[in-house]
């Protein structure tokens, strides 16, 4: 990735600030020592000039909160596999992958560019490796969700559970001469491998898909100056995408429960076994939780986080998210409210939108943007698609046998509670296993019931000490010009919006914001500001949902909310993508919406703009 | 069958070029498609003509007009001024007097006894090829009541034969055998806000904008550049704002009930410094813009304004649609010169082209 350096002959270059270094950043009182709770290659001073040189932006996109040790796995797997794609997969000609690090808690990237000369070496090869993909696109997708599914269902058989006091007789005759500890190393160590799999299938054709996205979009912009961002994304989105399943899958629950008359039965949504047990009394219940039964299989396996963090609670889990989300489905039907998405507007949007630009084309240029549309069209679904199943579904599972090994520890005194784990770094996780089927088959105590609780909650502390300062958005010197189409993409990081950070909050109207322009259409409504998913309750019926960032699987609430404003993310958002979805306004990466604006605030949104206006 | 001296907009009559001449044709096929144009009638050529033969004028004007020098501008004048006098002076036939009272009266009824109307000529030499004749003849603003109203329509008959039209035609060699004149009575619009809208960028010639600029009052201003418009330039397709300036807009051309005539005023300090559209009136001209441009095949430079007296959402009306010709050629050259979109070097996409134009995938479903 190339991001353009610093204007070095300074002729006309304005004087811009720089953002602090990462030694200048005040460690926050109470979190001495963070640098110890993760690995050495992942914290900065342990690479000689790397944190006074390069500019780092940080990706609260997807780590918007401080890691604990043993979730540093999803940075690693996630930046490290696209990283391959770039640089060892496809020789990606400008742009190998992103360097990342660790600091204070959050994640910071620099993208890593292809020194100007050793480009061109790189297309032929480039040329024939994605050439291979794109003409065998859906063939090798096919194949892709196998492999996919395959290891999900691998991680899903792996079982951690208490060893038992004494080997079974069976084994005994059966001469298997091992006493069952190995199980747990090994599928410790399988779980990992597992997970680690599923992430380098993760982006197999991450890269692509956003590749034919982009030379779509470079296209677009020559051919119609200033065409605008959402009118491209919406030539190739899919409308009908695996990511929305869940959140359908639901509304064809709660229209069953409907037409089935069962919406007394969902008064109480959070207590589920009762819930569950008032539809099974009812006529047509014993259908309805058929269906219900169904719908789990994979489509539960949705998370209302990100997938990245050991606490995202997944509905597999946590029932009452998605019997609420019906709940609240039920109401508006029982209102008249139409709650389905409009696909078929959707698609005939799309259509119209298609059709109209290639009337303004004719000749070359018009077969060109057919190829490059017809191209992105087909491989861009998949970006936002892949997240289905890896970030909901494999992680889900990952975290839930992560889980079911802390189980096992805290049985064996080593913490209080399963989530405790997630203080160790994945290394001591090893190392305690060993003390644990140590202990267990010398028949002595382990040492772990009288390390890690002490350790544990001093890590604990040091983690909550992070947790109260919110990362810099970038540090060090940025380059004159963000050129790099992937971080403007993904991350909405222009030049713009480097420079707005850098103006902090002096500068610009009163009472406006300002952030991408990613979905169309104006409204005003009422603020209700959310800083996590525990919060999604209280939003109201036309409230303007305004949060750091959102998840795919907020789906259900974006049936209730006027339009979006979000701190965090391009066009390509998950804000971004669902509320073109749902036809709301959405402006994303503003930066700084969700700490000012205040819930009950009146606000105006323009995305078509990227304006907000806080009007009172 | 009896001779249609009068023809609404709205009839759905077909619009017969030698019949209504061009600007009328314009408005009945306008009105015809669905656009918003001001309510009204064309007075026919038919209605001319049988005026000019039934009194004898037209035999009349034939000698007058023999043998006349160009170059002699004196006698020219006097030939002019004699067949004005002439046009202005003779009694009209009671058919065709009967046929536009009546039509104005049914006008009256539509739109309500206190409105306007402007009259305008409607030559059948207009918008020929050669003749770039639009705007020779004359259009009268802001009448009231018949007198005034079937005044006018006998002086627009009557710049039929001005001294410069007459040069013109003589200079050209336009034969006056056949030359008529049709006159359209339409609603006058009490505008609030008015301007044009171009359905390319012309600057560029990038056919995927809409241009328009906008003011406070009656358009005329505008056109004229007498204020500082603010300019917006819109994505034809998305129809959302891409560039925008905020005009001066320090003056605006409004009715004055005392007079009955427009006049200029100051704009207040506070509308001058904020846009004179609201975004749904944006796009609502924009759509406006691409409609006409559907309808008649190529760009199209409009006048568009928001009418005071109606309702919002029927409120933009279209006063004039015609082909946009000189950025539309220009543009064309434009695009030929440019290379045809090949992604600028040094970004992330410049490889792919190679790439992408040799490939469709095998199995697309």
């Amino acid at each position: 990735m190339t991001v353009t350096e610093p204007t070095t002959s300074g002729a006309t270059a304005p004087a811009m600030k720089s953002f602090p270094k990462p030694s200048q950043l005040p460690v926050p009182e109470g979190a001495e020592g963070w640098e110890k709770l993760y690995p050495y290659n992942l914290v900065f001073q342990n690479l000689s000039g790397a944190e006074d040189e390069k500019f780092w932006f940080c990706d609260s996109q997807h780590w918007p909160t401080v890691f604990k040790p043993f979730e540093t796995i999803g940075g690693e797997f996630a930046v490290k596999c696209l990283g391959q794609y770039n640089t060892r997969h496809l020789l990606i000609p400008p742009a190998n992958g992103i360097e990342f690090k660790i600091h204070l808690g959050y994640l910071y990237m620099s993208p890593v560019p292809v020194p100007e000369d050793q480009i061109p070496a790189r297309v032929p090869e480039f040329e024939r490796r994605a050439g291979h993909y794109f003409q065998n696109w859906n063939e090798l997708l096919d194949g892709w969700r196998v492999k996919v599914r395959g290891t999900i269902d691998e991680m899903e058989a792996l079982r951690f559970e208490p060893l038992p006091d004494m080997v079974p007789f069976d084994d005994i005759v059966a001469g298997v001469a091992k006493d069952g500890s190995e199980v747990l190393m090994e599928n410790y160590d399988r779980l990992i491998q597992l997970c680690y799999q599923n992430w380098q299938y993760h982006f197999e054709f991450l890269n692509l898909g956003y590749l034919a996205y982009l030379d779509f979009f470079g296209f677009c912009k020559e051919a119609f100056p200033g065409i605008p961002d959402q009118a491209i994304a919406k030539m190739v989105q899919g409308v009908d995408m695996e990511l929305f399943r869940p959140d359908d899958e639901l509304k064809k629950l709660a229209t069953l429960a409907v037409e089935s008359g069962l919406q007394e039965a969902f008064a109480d949504t959070d207590d589920v076994a009762g819930t569950l047990a008032r539809i099974g009394e009812r006529d047509g219940g014993a259908a309805w939780l058929a269906a219900y039964e169904a719908a789990q299989d994979p489509w539960f396996n949705f998370t209302v986080g990100n997938g990245f963090y050991g606490h995202d609670k997944y509905w597999l889990e946590h029932q009452e998210i998605p019997l609420g989300y019906i709940k609240d489905y039920v109401r508006r039907l029982d209102e008249g409210q139409q709650i389905m998405r409009p696909v078929e507007e959707l698609t005939a949007e799309k259509d119209r939108i298609v059709a109209e630009y290639r009337d303004l084309l004719d000749g070359e240029a018009l077969a060109t943007f057919d190829a490059k549309r017809g191209l992105a069209a087909t491989a861009y679904p998949y970006v936002e698609n892949h997240n289905f199943y890896i970030e909901h579904w494999t992680m889900g599972v990952f975290w839930r046998k992560v889980r079911e090994l802390g189980r096992v520890f805290a049985a064996a005194g080593f913490w209080a509670d399963e989530s405790d784990m997630l203080y160790l770094n994945r290394g001591e996780v090893r190392d305690a296993i060993f003390d644990l089927v140590t202990g267990w088959a010398v028949g002595s105590e382990a040492t772990g019931p009288h390390y890690w609780p002490a350790e544990i909650e001093r890590r604990r502390k040091i983690f909550e000490a992070l947790a109260t300062q919110r990362p810099q958005p970038a540090l060090n010197t940025p380059p004159a010009e963000i050129t790099e189409p992937f971080t403007m993409m993904l991350y909405g990081i222009t030049t713009e919006q480097v420079q707005r950070w850098l103006a902090g909050d002096e500068g610009g109207d009163e009472g406006v914001i300002t952030g991408m322009a990613a979905s169309p259409g104006v409204v005003e409504g009422i603020a209700r500001v959310i800083h996590s998913a525990d919060q999604l309750g209280e939003v109201q019926q036309d409230e303007i949902l305004v949060a750091t960032i959102t998840a795919p699987s907020w789906g259900p609430i974006f049936g209730r909310i006027k339009a979006t404003v979000t701190d965090i993310g391009g066009m390509m958002s998950h804000a971004a993508i669902v509320c073109r979805e749902y036809g709301l306004p959405a402006v994303t990466g503003t930066g700084s919406a969700s700490t000012t604006i205040r819930t009950g605030q009146r606000i105006r949104v323009d995305g078509g703009t990227g304006r907000v206006e806080i009007l009172d | 069958m009896p001779e249609r001296f009068v023809q609404f907009f709205d009839a759905g009559e077909p619009a017969e070029h030698d019949l209504l001449g061009g600007k009328c044709a314009s408005l009945v096929t306008m009105t015809a498609a669905g656009m918003p144009v001001p309510p009204g009638f064309a007075v026919t050529t038919a209605a001319y003509d049988a005026f000019v033969h039934e009194s004898g004028i037209a035999e009349r004007v034939h000698e007058l007009l023999a043998g006349l020098d160009p170059d002699d501008v004196v006698r020219v004048d006097e030939v002019s001024a004699q067949i004005r006098e002439l046009l202005l002076g003779c009694p009209v036939p009671d058919a065709v007097r009967t046929a536009i009272h009546g039509a104005y009266d049914e006008l009256v009824a539509r739109i309500g006894a206190d409105v306007p109307v402007a009259v305008r000529s409607s030559a059948t030499a207009e918008d020929l090829p050669d003749a770039s004749f639009a705007g020779q003849q004359d259009t009268y603003l802001w009448l009231r009541g018949w007198d005034d109203v079937r005044d006018h329509i006998r002086r627009c008959w009557a710049s039929t034969y001005t001294s410069r039209a007459i040069l013109y035609r003589l200079r050209n060699d336009i034969p006056d055998e056949g030359l008529s004149m049709a006159v359209a009575v339409q609603k006058m619009v009490n505008a609030r806000v008015a301007g044009v809208a171009i359905t390319l960028n012309p600057t560029t010639g990038d056919r995927s904008k809409i241009a328009i600029d906008a003011s406070y009052g009656v358009g005329e201003m505008v056109v004229s550049g007498q204020v500082t418009p603010d300019n917006l330039l819109l994505d034809k397709v998305m129809l959302s704002v891409v560039a925008e300036h905020c005009g001066d807009k320090h003056a605006e051309l409004v009715p004055d009930a005392a007079t009955g005539r427009l006049v200029e005023r100051e704009v207040e300090a506070e509308r001058r410094d904020r846009l004179c559209l609201e975004h749904d009136e944006l796009v609502a001209v924009a759509q406006l813009a691409k409609r006409a441009e559907k309808h008649y095949g190529c760009p199209q430079d409009i006048e568009w304004a928001f009418d005071s007296d109606l309702p919002a959402g029927e409120n933009l009306l279209l006063l004039q649609a015609r082909p946009e010709t000189v950025h539309s050629v220009a543009a064309r050259a434009t695009t030929a010169a440019a290379p045809p979109f090949t992604p600028a070097s040094g970004g992330m996409t410049g490889f792919m082209s190679g790439l992408t134009s040799s490939l469709t995938p095998r199995n697309n479903r």
